[in-house]
């Protein structure tokens, strides 16, 4: 993120000069004031009395309905030892490693070719993009008749091949993989070209050197393109850590309808249940808005801890 | 000689795994038209077709019976089309103001913007439902689109670029031409910020296009739901039984933002690795 740091000058002071400021005070900048309130108001208004709310919700029993019951800090206690949500926190960061990793090294893999390639370039990056760009419910339809048990591409292929057909929504691991193929799939190309863009921004004298050296590819790789990809690799992993630990819609669509009692459920055996999902199941289908709100309030720790962790193991991997 | 044909070898390398890749991109949506063009049985059958059938209008007149298609992409359109207005309006007016002007408070506000940035969505999910409840919003299209009427990732891209597109020069001048706010908003700061504008543009209509969580939460009858939601009803409810159906569903879905990504991609790529190395 700062390869090239922004340099932050003051801006130009073109409402008025400092002399009648003073005079008028603040009451002069109404114009400015009115102008930015849009996204203040709606940010009061849908963004920090809810946060607020759903703090205060989280000490109460509350049905949506009927009056609130001041619980003190039980709801928080029964989280810790609620046996399903700790399976949703393992289910969540096990997808989200099965997609990054494979995600990252492809993305670096795809971005490192495209710099090098230099006829179709834009044809590649339009393709590779595409993924991104389409809705995850249609996408997570589409995957699911690929993962299908009884018609599915996937079961058909390994048939061909002799080897025994798997039921991946049936199954602990192949929801899972299926879960994580899905978000493989729609990142790789939109990270290849956030690390293209690092990539371009490394001199090529760098690589000219590295080439009198008598560097090989690989060396130069591991020796210059890597460890000055470092700050886009940064912000690509904290990127896939927020969004991939609050994953909603992929197992969502995909395991819909493997269980009736709740489209939150995450398939057999709660296997692909992630957190975000035990939320929803919790306070929409449950009803159960305040035990609802201390899992919000769980998410964001986890989200936080495993955020600072990714972070730290980056930046000390950075100082060897 | 030989590093020559070395490095076209290289070459040609380099290209087949690039295809490969590509293929593995486009693949789902070959298998999404494969799928709309069969009947179930053939779908069902082994081993698989991989070549387009000819029961694409029956799955398409299935698809219209089993759900108002239209009535849903029309709301789709509705929600991403207003909140795509309001948010290049109220985003670049803010940004404008952050970018180019000195006021009391200026810093602060602008930290507090960045700050709603982290806060996670399921915070606000269950007050913003009880909120919109008591507002007599919940299953309308305004809970769609009052809160996303502006946000901070908007107002902070639209900044970046207007720091450095708009000269001060130019402000200083259309203020001695007696130009006031809003003029040198209009007539000076959004002629130049044209491109930045049509990322952001694109960018919000397609976020809101595909939005898929808080719709299913805020639309409670069946009946008026946006387009995502109704082909998620649509899988409920037929995806075991209907494939070609449900699919075919899936891909009109997909008609109007695979439009709007070739007017825009381009412009989406290019700036997409410009913001991430800022």
């Amino acid at each position: 993120m700062a390869t090239a740091p922004v340099v932050e000058t003051p801006p130009a002071v073109v409402a008025t000069s400092p002399v009648v400021h003073r005079k008028k005070g603040i009451l002069s900048h109404w114009r400015l004031y009115a102008a930015i309130s849009p996204f203040y108001l709606l940010f009061l208004a849908f963004g920090l009395i809810p946060v607020g709310f759903s703090l205060y919700l989280s000490f109460h029993r509350w049905d949506g309905l009927g009056s609130m019951e001041f619980a003190g800090l039980s709801q928080y206690r029964y989280l810790l030892g609620d046996s399903q949500f700790w399976t949703a926190i393992g289910n969540t960061i096990i997808i989200w490693a099965l997609a990054t990793f494979p995600m990252i090294f492809l993305a670096i893999i795809t971005a490192v070719l495209l710099n090098s390639a230099v006829r179709f370039k834009n044809v590649y990056r339009f393709a590779f993009f595409l993924p991104n760009v389409t809705s995850i419910v249609a996408v997570a339809i589409i995957f699911g008749s690929v993962f299908s048990t009884n018609f599915g591409l996937m079961n058909a292929v390994l048939q061909a091949l002799g080897l025994d057909q798997v039921a991946w929504l049936n199954s602990p691991w192949g929801i899972k993989v299926a879960i994580a193929t899905l978000m493989t799939w729609q990142w790789t190309g939109y990270n290849a070209i956030i690390f293209l863009a690092g990539l371009q921004t490394i001199p090529s004298e760098l690589y000219e050197a590295a080439r009198m050296d008598g560097a090989g590819p690989v060396q130069t790789f591991f020796r210059i393109t890597l460890p000055l990809l470092r700050p886009v690799l940064l912000f690509v992993l904290v990127i896939s850590t927020v969004t991939g630990l609050q994953s909603f819609s992929e197992p969502q669509v995909l395991l819909q309808t493997t269980d009736n009692n709740s489209s939150f459920a995450g398939g057999p055996g709660h296997a692909g249940q992630t957190m975000v999902l035990y939320f929803f199941q919790q306070t929409f289908d449950n009803n159960d808005f305040g035990y609802g709100a201390a899992v919000a309030w769980g998410i964001f720790l986890v989200v936080i801890l495993f955020s600072i962790i990714n972070w730290r193991l980056v930046q000390r991997r950075g100082e060897d | 000689m030989a590093s020559i044909k070395g490095s076209r070898q290289r070459g040609i390398a380099l290209h087949l795994v690039l295809i490969v890749g590509l293929l593995l991109s486009v693949f789902p949506f070959y298998w999404a038209v494969i799928m709309s063009t069969h009947s179930s049985t053939e779908i069902f059958s082994y081993p698989p077709k991989l070549l387009p059938g000819s029961h694409f209008l029956e799955n398409l007149r299935h698809l219209f019976d089993s759900v108002d298609f239209f009535g849903s992409m029309f709301n789709s359109l509705l929600v991403a089309g207003s909140v795509t207005v309001l948010v290049l309006f109220f985003d670049s007016l803010a940004a404008f103001v952050f970018a180019k002007f000195q006021f009391p408070g200026r810093r602060v506000l602008f930290a507090l913007m960045m700050a709603i940035f982290m806060v996670p969505a399921q915070l606000q999910a269950i007050p913003q439902f009880v909120i919109m409840a008591k507002l007599g919003w919940i299953g309308s299209m305004t809970a769609l689109i009052v809160p996303a009427a502006a946000n901070a990732f908007g107002i902070f891209w639209m900044r970046q670029y207007m720091k450095s597109a708009i000269h001060d020069e130019l402000l200083d001048a259309s203020k001695l031409d007696g130009a006031g706010f809003l003029r040198q908003y209009w007539h000076v700061a959004l002629p130049v910020v044209r491109p930045g504008l049509a990322f952001l543009g694109i960018f919000t209509f397609m976020g809101q296009w595909n939005d898929y969580a808080w719709p299913l939460i805020a639309l409670t009858n069946p009946d008026n739901v946006t387009l995502q939601v109704a082909l998620s009803q649509l899988n409920g409810v037929h995806g075991t039984t209907d494939y070609g159906m449900v699919m075919t569903g899936a891909l009109l879905a997909l008609v109007p933002l695979l439009i709007v990504f070739a007017i825009g991609a381009k412009q989406i790529i290019g700036d997409l690795g410009k913001g991430a190395i800022r």
